[in-house]
């Protein structure tokens, strides 16, 4: 090879490298491993984990993965494919994400999704530069105070960076404050409203009204939600909603430690093409075939430049894949089983967590699997002492409130045994 | 099934289903409690399918799929090397795959020391003080990174740098990482070669420029010779140099990025450290810096205490959160035990084997492909079309050409710098006999361009479909099953 090259060593290869940029020195990391080597290696680093009973949530749920998933996921056709920009060898998946785009859009109403984006968080920060394109030269964004704080916080990084204005709407009895709300949508320079649907205590707003008070001012709403609820809990179009954002990761994802999971967005068509994002569309080859391929292109970065919508450039494709196949096995009759399992097992445990006196509920309001208490125990200590029993105590929220999330993996025992651990003295 | 072309809706029969879960036991209708203005009306058309129409369908998609297993990849500055099968399996134990992120720390030490002990490394490789892993790609990490370069300036008081200089070579998505990130591009010009003209970035240095984005090798594979020149006039001007970790393959082992003086910069590990693409993603893109920037880098971070535990740690100085968690876990251990694998001495034939292979594929195709750029390359090289364009054939015809012959096809149209671009870039996973395979392709292609142009211009012909329809997707966009039926 060097011969056809021209040179006489590899070395030869950096000549035009300055000599006193090449590294000679000792890199800091260990010894080459063989695969036995290296098994036992993170066998015994998985040992310095402990797997917890989960009864946290805020953003991470522990719901089922059948067993289809993993094997489907498993096929290396889809996993060490490349995006799919030559769409002749890629049809396997463009039609993922084109299935992926119809079940996402099934569950919001709202009638386009893109391929999905980095997670719930970064998902929601883009819609507000999307409100913000959409509105021109008014450059507010409202965001209310009951959206999960790591939501929120990455919503704060990005408009801050971008130049948005964000206003937070205070909260009121554990929901957005919508009289505030109202009198902040009169400032005249709103572009957009992000409310979350389950909020960051786990309770379902009431938004009648809403999408009609942020339109009168020609503002945008944008719904966070969690997309396994939406089975049950009334759709973002039919809130009324323009745009609807969130997690995937309630879809059957492993928790695997805050990722990799997706972040979902659907808009309504008029939205369309300030989405940020990739999209599949369905079209037909040179023999009439139905087939698939990355549309409306003109949107994005490698054409768009400094002007595209976004700087994304990528989906989390793998876990689009995982989120088709999860609801394809559930369906409409699965999901509504996993939410209304969910939801009893999250009331059997509050009503025995609140009939023990030592906690109540910190807001009466309606929830589905998360809801949040408020004690005077030391929480902290708590969940050390749950710890030592192998089960993840409620996520403290600080001010004595501790969110508790319970999916249809929870078994009456193991809630029972939740509860008379943090009921004994 | 050969023809296999159906929906997973249109397999749809009222009543299957592909799920079992257990039966109720808690005696309370938590749903009941739930006022029903606050339930949905219209039920979602989802599929119902057993488990069996699922693995089928879904096995019958990954056959219309082209992937690093199914054949050799060159697609320039994509560097799709092979994913190494153990890498999935330890990615999927359930002693990680099981953790909550918000878990006790204390019942979560071997994932936090795993993140711990991977952005050591990468600092250890990148010649860099601390990385934070918890951008989820390229493109986030970038954004991160500029993030980082605006919070540096405004830290110190110095509002007035908006600006940052990208090469007008520079992949799109540097240009838009930095409008997003609220900075001003500034274009400097390349030279024929592609590389940086030195003359043209002097007069654009003034005390309004941030930084600069660039690759070393640059966009067309060279090595940017005059890197220790930029880099003491963008500090001498008060701006910090970004390195897009797009390509450093063929620098891995040989050349790190904080020697040649940039201070920031971010690595796809789904690029250099192996782990797979997934069709598009997830990636990981984590961002590192040199010391005077470590406070800056994005919450949370992963701390090491005295006593050798390790905790989650939160800091004023930083810019703040960029990820819901710890950014895609799952793949940082991947790239983990990629390192792991090759070691110290191992990881340094990754570069020259990348390098020495591109040039193996340039030396051998030139007399018939136009090879704008002579020299010797990094790990990717760029030919601006077939030799002889007398023929009418073009790189797309070209590159749909290559399908047919069981290869993915090079990037096309990219870099900008030349009407045909096709960038090719083997990686070192491939062996000898797979890149004279791919030659003995290209040689193929451009001698039918020769002989029977228009065999090569209808191209593909083997291929599950051809020629699809882009202009018609974009004018009707048909983007879900409800839309599809709705025209049927």
């Amino acid at each position: 090879m060097l011969e056809v090259i021209g040179v006489n060593s590899v070395d030869d290869l950096y000549s035009d490298v300055p000599s006193e940029v090449i590294f000679r020195g000792e890199y800091d990391i260990p010894e080459g491993m063989s695969e036995l080597e290296l098994r036992n290696w993170f066998k015994a680093l998985g040992r310095k984990n402990r797997n917890l009973v989960v009864f946290g949530g805020q953003g991470a749920y522990d719901h089922y993965s059948p067993s289809v998933i993993a094997h489907l996921l498993g096929r290396s056709e889809f996993y060490t494919a490349y995006t799919p920009y030559q769409p002749e060898i890629s049809q396997g998946t463009l039609q993922y994400i084109f299935e992926y785009q119809s079940i996402i859009s099934e569950l919001t109403g709202l009638e386009a999704t893109n391929a999905s984006m980095y997670d719930g968080a970064t998902a929601t920060a883009e819609a507000a530069f999307m409100m913000v394109a959409s509105a021109r030269k008014r450059n507010a964004v409202l965001v209310s105070a009951t959206i999960a704080p790591r939501v929120l916080d990455v919503v704060k990084t990005y408009t801050k960076f971008h130049g948005i204005e964000l206003r937070v709407i205070p909260e009121a009895c554990g929901v957005t404050d919508l009289a505030a709300m109202r009198e902040m949508l009169g400032a005249g320079d709103v572009a957009g409203v992000i409310l979350p649907q389950p909020n960051k205590y786990g309770i379902i707003e009431d938004l009648s009204g809403v999408a009609d008070d942020v339109h009168a001012v020609k503002a945008l709403l944008t719904l966070n939600c969690d997309p396994s609820t939406l089975a049950v809990l009334r759709s973002p179009a039919e809130w009324g909603a323009d745009i609807a954002c969130g997690d995937g990761q309630s879809l059957g994802m492993p928790l695997q430690f805050g990722g990799p999971y997706l972040g979902f967005m659907s808009c309504g068509n008029a939205q369309l093409r300030k989405m940020p994002g990739r999209v599949v569309g369905a079209t037909t080859d040179a023999k009439g075939n139905r087939c698939y391929v990355l549309t409306l292109q003109a949107r994005e970065q490698h054409i768009r430049r400094e002007k595209a919508t976004s700087n994304i450039c990528s989906n989390q494709s793998l876990m689009a894949l995982y989120a088709t196949i999860y609801v394809s096995l559930m369906g409409e009759k699965g999901l509504c089983e996993v939410n209304s399992l969910s939801a009893n097992g999250a009331h059997y445990l509050c009503n025995k967590l609140v009939e023990s006196g030592k906690f109540q509920l910190a807001f009466d309001k309606p929830f589905l699997k998360e809801f949040t208490l408020r004690t005077d125990l030391d929480i902290d200590a708590l969940n050390r002492k749950l710890a030592d029993n192998g089960i993840m105590g409620g996520v403290n929220l600080g001010d004595g409130l501790v969110a508790f999330a319970v999916t249809e993996k929870r078994t009456k025992e193991e809630i029972d045994r939740l509860v008379n651990l943090m009921l004994e003295d | 099934m050969k023809e296999y072309d159906k929906l997973i809706f249109e397999l749809s029969r009222p009543g299957r289903k592909g799920y079992e879960l257990p039966a109720d036991r808690f005696e309370i209708d938590g749903l009941d409690a739930i006022p029903s203005e606050l339930l949905r009306r219209n039920e979602p058309e989802l599929p119902e399918v057993s488990e069996l129409d699922v693995v089928r369908h879904y096995t019958n998609l990954s056959n219309k799929n082209f992937g690093v297993d199914t054949g050799f990849y060159p697609l320039g500055s994509c560097t799709m090397k092979y994913n190494p099968k153990i890498n999935e399996e330890l990615a999927a134990m359930p002693e990680f795959a099981a953790l909550h992120p918000l878990q006790p720390a204390e019942t979560a030490q071997g994932a936090l020391e795993l993140y711990y002990n991977l952005q050591k490394a990468l600092a250890s490789l990148a010649g860099l003080e601390e990385f934070t892993l918890n951008p989820y790609a390229g493109a986030h990490g970038e954004l991160t990174g500029l993030m980082v370069m605006r919070q540096y300036h405004i830290s110190r008081g110095d509002t007035k740098r908006t600006k940052v200089i990208v090469p007008d070579t520079a992949h799109g998505t540097n240009p838009a990482s930095a409008m997003v990130s609220g900075l001003e591009v500034v274009e400097v010009k390349s030279k024929p070669n592609g590389s940086i003209d030195v003359e043209d970035l002097k007069p654009l240095l003034d005390d309004t420029v941030a930084g600069i984005m660039m690759t070393n090798p640059n966009t067309v594979g060279m090595f940017e010779t005059e890197i220790l020149e930029i880099a003491d006039l963008v500090h001498n001007a008060g701006g910090l140099l970004y390195y897009d970790g797009a390509n450093l393959n063929p620098m891995l082992g040989k050349v790190r990025p904080g020697d040649m003086g940039f201070d920031i910069m971010h690595i796809n590990l789904h690029k250099t450290f192996s782990t797979p693409h997934g069709g598009g993603g997830p990636g990981s893109g984590p961002v590192g810096v040199a010391k005077h920037l470590v406070d800056l880098l994005p919450n949370p971070r992963v701390r090491k205490a005295e006593d050798g535990s390790f905790y989650v740690d939160t800091d004023d100085k930083s810019l703040g959160n960029v990820s819901t968690f710890f950014g895609n876990f799952g793949v940082m251990m991947k790239a983990y035990a990629y390192i792991l694998s090759l070691g110290k001495e191992g990881i340094k034939n990754v570069g020259p084997m990348a390098t020495l292979n591109a040039n193996y594929i340039k030396e051998s195709l030139k007399d018939v492909y136009k090879l704008p750029i002579e020299g010797v390359c990094k790990h990717e090289f760029v030919f601006d079309g077939l030799a002889d364009k007398s023929t009418g054939v073009t790189t797309l015809n070209v590159a749909k050409r290559l399908l047919d012959f069981g290869f993915h096809a090079p990037t096309i149209y990219f870099p900008l710098l030349f009407h045909e671009s096709m960038m090719i870039e083997p990686t070192e996973t491939e062996s000898k006999e797979t890149l004279d395979e791919f030659i003995d392709a290209m040689r193929r292609v451009a001698k039918e361009a020769a002989e029977d142009p228009e065999t090569v211009k209808a191209a593909p012909v083997t291929t599950k479909i051809s020629h699809p329809d882009e202009t018609g997707a974009a004018k009707n966009p048909v983007l879900s099953y409800r839309t599809l039926k709705s025209q049927q």
